[in-house]
């Protein structure tokens, strides 16, 4: 009886140090799952989901707070990929699509007031006080947080429309002709 | 003779090729209009080198190779640029490229030509000549030839290959070269050869082009005393036994993974079009300006053509009268090429063939149907891939299993359409899956460097306020251990009492001047336009020029990123 109690005491004392050192040692630090779940979001830092910025969406999403399907910039493919990944309903986004943009300034408005370069999340405007200022395109993630700090208006969204460098093999479909009506 | 080897796979369709080589080596005439995009070998962009209403002299760089994996673009023939803007390309999307319009004089006159003997030469500068005479692989690929040049560091060179196969149906233009103008190849192939230093160069040419083999084997042998180490072997004909990775197979027995380049192999590939090109470029002076072109199918002329790079395709098909009921035009071969959106397009490097279609010619492709997972697609792909697998994981859009499957590995061949009982359009689906894969790596950098952005900019913020914090409780510190003056402490209620007031009236004053800024840009909007980049002189517009070019390359090193998978850029602190 007393060896058994002894055998399972110290098998208990074993495996829970063991475990205890795992803890420590293995510790995963922050949830793995926010992770997951901000790699799918388009990371544009706009805020149109409500919350500041893409990290915390994920935190909320991952916190079971926010739906999945408050990311216009990630459009219904994000929804999609979100759904797959947490195992939820699709839903329809809540709100509507837009097309890829990128910020342009109108250099012959720029009063450089520098107010958009503070708003610009991810650093994608050059310029300085009274001097005029301008958008690097190609860092530009078109969440038009420029917008409405600008005093005069002077910013104004473009599509970004497809060039011979990022256009794509289109999906093969069979093509519907009309054929000619009998009389 | 040399054992050959075997390809998994391929197929035998018709050859198509009689017809145009009954003729030698036409030189197209000179049209009236040249339009030369500046982008037509793989790599960065070239920079626009001239400006509308120059004149240019045939031969004349009009625009510069931007990185080292670029390639030159050079006027094809003297006039007056007329435009720089953008022009429909010869590319499946019939997108616009930017592209220099020469308006010909019709005297055709060369610039100063420099011959050089490259032997004593270092092999960088014999690099830097053929990148700045827009030496490109003219099979198809415009890969820019110098940076092929160079061997690996860890592995010897054992073959060089020179790919005179020429595979595709209907397409005859090295056929005819290597007829006409084999003894310049060979002396091309020596300057690959001479930069390489392998121990054997092996001419590969498919075994129905006899009268190409015989060239240049009698090339070869005239030149015995240079060439030694050159052999040129038939192999036989099957397709595609021209694709590079093909041809070294049958060659050497040496397979190259697409995850690795041949010269990690000891191997190297060229196109007999590019050793010529070569040849011209180092011991004639002479920049890539023209090439052959096989003009073909439903025309009653069919022949190959010497014709200028940018040559509007309109003009270059009437050379061969296409017959009344031709309906399309295809570029590159039937197996891999593409219909031609619109004539309007020039000829490009990588034009090797143009095949006027009819619908005797090509059919309308048969409705799609259920695949029946015959295998028929595996048996003949010649890269040993499972195609029916990667077509539904492709249709489906499940990326991630097609790369699975090696989808990256596909070459396009089209043997797998072409022998599919359902016509079934696999190479269209795996092109589909393979741009959809790139953008999305494309737009999954894009990300990760906004991302990366942000959190380099919160940081910077943060360490700002921290900043601040430290430095406002140093004053604070200062202040009390200065001396207290008795007076200050008697006076000091009313005294902030003042400050509060003047600070409020500072702050009303500061939004009042906000608002009448305001006020004062939108009456200015509204009223006339302020001009700051209106009414330069000539000196500042070339200054913002010059500008403008500095900062290409910059925003080229930032697109390039994206494009590829490399860690996201370290953000300045």
């Amino acid at each position: 009886m007393l060896t058994a109690i002894l055998i399972m005491a110290l098998g208990a004392i074993v495996l829970g140090s063991a475990l205890g050192y795992a803890s420590i040692k293995f510790k995963v630090e922050g949830n793995p799952l926010v992770e997951k779940i901000e790699a799918i979001l388009p990371q544009t830092q706009c805020g149109q989901c409500g919350y500041p910025g893409c990290k915390p969406y994920a935190e909320a999403i991952a916190e079971g707070e926010a739906e999945i399907n408050l990311c216009p910039p990630g459009g219904q493919e994000g929804v999609r990929k979100l759904a797959d990944l947490l195992g939820r309903e699709v839903k329809p986004l809540d709100a509507e699509e837009k097309p890829k943009q990128v910020a342009i300034i109108d250099e012959q408005t720029c009063i450089g007031c520098t107010l958009c370069i503070q708003a610009c999340p991810v650093d994608a405007i050059v310029g300085a006080a009274k001097q005029m200022h301008t958008i690097v395109g190609a860092l530009c993630t078109g969440c038009e947080l420029c917008l409405p700090p600008c005093p005069v208006e002077c910013i104004s969204m473009a599509r970004i429309t497809e060039n011979i460098d990022s256009w794509k093999w289109k999906y093969p479909v069979i093509e519907i002709k009309q054929l000619k009506r009998v009389a | 003779m040399l054992q050959l080897f075997k390809f998994k796979g391929g197929v035998k369709p018709d050859t198509h090729k009689a017809p145009s080589l009954q003729q030698p080596i036409g030189r197209a005439p000179l049209p009236p209009r040249l339009i030369v995009p500046l982008h037509q070998s793989i790599g960065g962009i070239p920079n626009p080198l001239v400006e509308v209403g120059e004149y240019v002299l045939k031969g004349q760089c009009i625009g510069s190779a931007d990185q080292w994996l670029s390639s030159a673009v050079h006027a094809p023939s003297s006039g007056t640029v007329v435009a720089v803007e953008e022009r429909v390309a010869a590319h499946p999307s019939g997108l616009p490229t930017l592209s220099v319009v020469i308006e010909t004089d019709g005297r055709d006159q060369w610039i100063e030509r420099s011959p050089v003997d490259y032997q004593r030469l270092a092999p960088e500068r014999v690099r830097e000549i053929l990148r700045d005479s827009g030496v490109v692989g003219l099979g198809g690929a415009v890969f820019p030839s110098h940076a092929k040049l160079a061997a690996a560091k860890s592995v010897a060179m054992d073959e060089l290959v020179i790919n005179g196969a020429e595979c595709e149906p209907f397409m005859t233009c090295d056929d005819m070269l290597m007829r006409e103008r084999a003894e310049e190849i060979v002396r091309g192939a020596g300057i690959f050869r001479d930069l390489l230093k392998p121990k054997r160069v092996l001419i590969g040419i498919e075994d129905n082009k006899p009268e190409a083999v015989a060239a240049m084997s009698a090339a070869v042998r005239e030149l015995e005393a240079d060439y030694a180490e050159f052999e040129v072997i038939a192999v036989p004909t099957r397709y595609p036994a021209g694709g590079a990775k093909q041809l070294i197979r049958v060659l050497t027995g040496k397979e190259v993974p697409a995850s690795r380049r041949s010269p990690e192999m000891g191997v190297q590939c060229f196109n007999v079009a590019t050793a010529y090109t070569a040849w011209r470029a180092i011991a004639h002076g002479e920049p890539v300006i023209s090439r052959i072109v096989t003009l073909t199918g439903n025309v009653d002329a069919p022949r190959n053509w010497e014709a200028l790079i940018g040559t509007p395709i309109r003009d270059f098909v009437a050379l061969g009268t296409p017959q009344a009921d031709t309906n399309s035009y295809l570029m590159g071969g039937p197996m891999m090429g593409f219909e031609l959106p619109s004539l309007e397009a020039p000829l490009v490097k990588a034009s090797n063939c143009i095949i006027a279609g009819s619908k005797t010619l090509f059919p309308p492709a048969l409705p799609e149907m259920p695949c029946i997972r015959c295998g028929a697609c595996a048996q003949v792909c010649p890269h040993e891939l499972a195609p029916f697998e990667m077509y539904w994981f492709a249709r489906a859009r499940n990326f991630g299993k097609t790369q699975e499957y090696k989808i990256f590995d596909c070459i396009e061949c089209g043997c797998c359409s072409y022998v599919c009982p359902s016509h079934i359009p696999l190479v269209q689906y795996f092109r589909f899956a393979k741009s959809e894969i790139w953008s999305r790596e494309r737009e999954k950098n894009k990300a990760d460097a906004a991302k990366a952005r942000f959190e380099s900019r919160n940081e910077r913020e943060e360490r700002d306020k921290a900043e601040k914090a430290a430095r406002l409780a140093k004053a604070a510190a200062a202040k009390k251990a200065a001396p207290v003056v008795s007076e200050s402490t008697a006076s000091a209620a009313p005294a902030a009492a003042a400050a509060v007031d003047s600070a409020s009236e500072a702050q009303a004053a500061k939004q009042a001047a906000i608002a009448a800024a305001i006020e004062r840009a939108r009456v200015q909007r509204e009223a006339v336009q302020p001009k700051n980049t209106d009414a330069l002189t000539i000196a500042q517009r070339k200054e913002i020029e010059q500008i403008e070019a500095r900062r290409a390359p910059l925003q080229g090193a930032t697109s390039s990123t994206d494009t590829a998978s490399q860690p996201s850029p370290k953000e300045e602190q």
